[in-house]
């Protein structure tokens, strides 16, 4: 029987809306990357049915229109998320601004993606390389759900019909706004690969619990990390109350 | 003259005279009052001055115009205007109607429309020169003193196949060239003969130009898209279409978006008021819609597929399979990813190695 040494700490990082936007974003973008290559490219699906009696193309739409509005419903509340949640939900996370989250980066890359050394970086939420990403991902997201509603609004009495068909007409029609969309779907796909594999990698090296730490919130960091982290914190921020400071007992 | 004195000259009656004013009342959804408005008009204004120039372009707006679908229109069509110059049409030639149009331009300025039919070069002049000078020269000069331009067909809206990728004659549309001036884009390849018709009555009968979209396009004939209109919009709907040009679907007239119809992405009045006297258009005829109304539409080829090939990277490819391929290549590179990660953290991984944290060592915010 093989036992760790170590003393670990049990860490509540991830609130339940963080981990309810997670899955249901995960389970959006699935669902909208199967019925939107459907749509962009439909398998042979053939009867003999009168049209009349057959409408699958047409719930194949419906599902990706209605599953396309949850995930922007979805994005939208991380993005109040980011203001109201706790330290590792923050937007300041996400956007690099500071030259330790710079540093960090660089750090990341040389660690966990080059794989130059055995040292692992210590860090409590996202590391600042998956933060940055995510940002990306949100970028993608926005202009995803921006060109969406562009094809889906044209003809509608919709309310935003009259912006997003300008939009359209000023973005130079719908070839180059589908093109977009297309593409686009190509780099969500990327991400689902590495993003998985990534969290794959980490738990299997760090062996913090980060896979299951997206199900539950909580996250096992090493006693003498989060010591120096706690110390960071309080020296940085001695007034920052934060929910995450609390003790969950 | 009047259009009306115009008319009843050449023989026609009355009768035809307002059938035509209806045919037109209906073309452009108004109801009845503004079929006695168009009336008036005919009756009473003076016929509008045109001057139709030829840039680079293929000629098929003119041949789709002096086809308008119905017999009446058709006739009536060019007497609705006073063509004062059309290199095409006009039985003058050389010098003499070089002078007629410089003689109605001035007697005019201000006044009279200029149509365009193709794209403008702003490469070298030497891709399009009549009489001597170059298309540009000439568009400047007749733009100036136009109360309004209308840009027939897809060369003149953006170009068209001259201004395809890599446009050797950076052929220009004419909104590209000219600010200032109220520009109609009546977009096809060539537009719908009816269309064009249609907003030029407009024009005449209200003495300003359609309400036109974010495109420039008049709101009346280019706000829906094919496939809002299509007949086989509910194949579509259940998911059937052809496969193939040749196969028991195709026959069945099933819906054409799987082999590349661009209908959900042209705005056009094809479903509606269609071609050759409403007879058919291309979905109808069983091909695909190539979406000729649309900016850069031979720049989406092939027509057969809906994703365009990418260019540049000397291989047809779509974004499907270069997506497919950025797959492949990132599932290889994590494989690879992960074995290196067992070789180089092994130390890590069998927890051989102490690593202590350092002061002020945990990143994150």
């Amino acid at each position: 029987m093989k036992i760790r040494r170590r003393n670990l700490r049990e860490v509540y990082v991830w609130q339940l809306p963080v981990r309810f936007f997670h899955w249901i974003n995960a389970a959006a973008i699935v669902v909208l990357c199967i019925t939107g290559y459907i749509i962009g490219d439909p398998p042979a699906i053939q009867s003999n049915a009168e049209a009349i009696h057959s409408y699958w193309f047409g719930y194949v739409r419906l599902t990706h229109l209605a599953v396309g509005m949850i995930f922007v419903v979805n994005l939208l509340f991380r993005l109040y998320w980011a203001f109201a949640g706790n330290r590792f939900a923050r937007w300041n996370n996400f956007v690099p601004l500071t030259r330790a989250q710079w540093r960090s980066i660089f750090k990341t890359l040389r660690v966990d993606i080059l794989l130059l050394t055995d040292k692992p970086v210590y860090d409590i939420g996202h590391n600042s390389l998956a933060a940055t990403t995510y940002l990306g991902l949100f970028i993608l997201s926005i202009i995803q759900a921006t060109t969406g509603f562009m094809m889906m609004f044209v003809t509608t009495n919709n309310i935003m019909e009259p912006v997003t068909t300008w939009g359209l007409q000023h973005l130079g029609g719908f070839f180059i706004v589908r093109q977009i969309h297309h593409i686009l779907m190509w780099a969500f796909i990327l991400f689902m690969i590495i993003h998985v594999y990534l969290v794959f990698y980490h738990d299997y090296i760090e062996r913090n619990g980060i896979a299951s730490s997206m199900i539950g919130g909580w996250k096992f960091i090493r006693a003498d990390v989060m010591d120096d982290y706690e110390k960071k914190i309080k020296r940085n921020r001695p007034d920052d109350s934060d929910p995450c400071d609390e003790p969950h007992e | 003259m009047t259009f009306y004195e115009e008319l009843k000259a050449k023989g026609y009656t009355r009768r035809q005279f307002l059938k035509f004013c209806g045919i037109m009342g209906a073309m452009m959804g108004l109801r009845q009052t503004g079929v006695a408005q168009i009336v008036e008009a005919l009756d009473t204004k003076e016929r509008v001055h045109v001057i139709w120039e030829h840039f680079q372009e293929c000629t098929c707006c003119s041949e789709s115009f002096i086809r308008a679908s119905h017999p009446l229109v058709g006739k009536i069509l060019l007497e609705l205007l006073s063509l004062d110059y059309d290199d095409l049409l006009m039985a003058a030639a050389g010098r003499v109607a070089e002078e007629t149009k410089e003689a109605s331009i001035k007697k005019h300025y201000g006044k009279y429309i200029l149509c365009v039919e193709g794209s403008i070069p702003t490469g070298s002049y030497g891709y399009c020169t009549l009489g001597g000078r170059s298309a540009r020269e000439i568009f400047d000069e007749e733009a100036r003193g136009a109360a309004a331009i209308i840009a027939w067909g897809n060369c003149a809206c953006s170009g068209c196949v001259q201004g395809a990728h890599p446009n050797p004659t950076k052929a220009r549309p004419v909104h590209k060239l000219i600010s200032g001036k109220p520009v109609i884009n009546v977009q096809g390849c060539p537009p719908i003969a009816d269309v064009m018709a249609g907003v030029i009555t407009y024009y005449i009968t209200f003495g300003r130009i359609p309400e036109l979209d974010g495109m420039g396009r008049p709101k009346m004939f280019y706000a829906r898209r094919i496939h809002d209109t299509c007949y086989r919009r509910a194949f579509f709907d259940a998911g059937l279409f052809v496969q193939s040009f040749d196969d028991e679907n195709a026959k069945k007239g099933y819906c054409l978006y799987y082999m590349g119809c661009k209908g959900p992405n042209t705005y056009n009045s094809c479903g509606i008021i269609k071609w050759n006297d409403s007879v058919s258009y291309p979905i109808q005829s069983g091909h695909p819609c190539i979406g000729c109304a649309e900016p850069g539409y031979f720049d989406q080829e092939p027509f057969y597929e809906h994703l365009p090939s990418v260019p540049g990277i000397g291989i047809e490819a779509t974004a499907d399979k270069i997506g497919a391929a950025a797959t492949v290549a990132t599932l290889a590179g994590v494989s690879v990813h992960a074995v290196v990660t067992n070789i180089q953290k092994r130390k890590l991984i069998e927890n051989n190695t102490e690593f202590p944290v350092k002061e002020d060592e945990v990143d994150g915010i």
